[in-house]
């Protein structure tokens, strides 16, 4: 995932726990915070779907000032989760993301 | 919920850390199992139990790791069906404090719980007054300075 220019680094975090289980990450960003925040995230996003009706999340892209999040839950219960830069090709992030989280299963 | 405190200037950061890690329980105690502050707790039998459980629990494990030759736990934690428990030590200019925070698992986890647990011990450490020490509490007072306590904590 972080070959894909414009991947500032990339995670695997326990949705339930909100623990890095690996991680490759640039020195700045703090890897515990973002996997603690990203899994309540992932928790609050699963009710309001379940709420909706609209069945389980594949993939979000939150898209920031200054760069933008990109998560693909994997059926094990691990968020695969890359930081990127706002120009990232956002497609191509994705399908590595899928790929991840199919490997990780 | 109500946060109180004994201790004024625990009270601050513990509302900030029980909104931000949503927290169900929380107490802050000496290792000695006096109670400092506390969160969500409703009933004193409650807090008095808890209490020497988590004070109990801090000095077992810290034991534990001076007979493995190792320097005290920093937090223990356990995760049960529906609701986790953390222990942590923290270090002011009172003393040490132990924490004892229950969290729901459906609305928490032990990221969210540890990443502002890190928050509270700074802001403890920097809120701790420098100045006069904490009064040692005499076998005599106990019962009653146990009762204050409790009448502090429940708004009595």
């Amino acid at each position: 995932m972080t070959r894909v220019r414009g991947v500032r680094g990339a995670l695997l975090v326990s949705t339930a726990d909100g623990l890095v289980v690996a991680e490759q990450l640039m020195e700045d960003v703090k890897g515990a915070a973002l996997a603690a925040l990203a899994a309540s995230l992932a928790n609050r996003l699963g009710r309001a779907m379940t709420a909706a009706g609209i069945g389980a999340s594949v993939f979000w892209h939150l898209q920031c000032s200054e760069g933008a999040l990109l998560v693909v839950p994997a059926p094990s219960g691990v968020l695969v989760v890359a930081i990127a830069e706002p120009e990232v090709n956002v497609g191509l992030a994705r399908l590595e993301l899928l790929r991840a989280a199919e490997l990780v299963g | 919920m109500t946060t109180r405190a004994v201790e004024g200037w625990t009270l601050e950061p513990l509302k900030r850390f029980v909104g931000e890690a949503s927290a169900r329980l929380v107490l802050l105690m000496t290792p000695a199992g006096q109670v400092m502050a506390q969160h969500g707790f409703s009933r004193a039998l409650d807090v008095m139990s808890a209490a020497a459980l988590g004070t109990a629990i801090m000095a077992s494990t810290a034991e534990i790791a001076r007979q493995l030759g190792q320097p005290p736990f920093a937090a223990v934690t356990h995760q049960g069906e529906r609701h986790g428990i953390f222990l942590a030590g923290v270090t002011t200019h009172r003393g040490a404090i132990v924490a004892l925070v229950v969290y729901d698992l459906d609305v928490s986890s032990v990221g969210l719980v540890q990443l502002f647990f890190e928050q509270l011990r700074t802001e403890l450490h920097a809120a701790s007054p420098k100045t006069g020490v904490p009064k040692q509490v005499l076998a005599a007072d106990f019962e009653r300075q146990l009762s204050d306590s409790l009448d502090t904590l429940f708004g009595r």
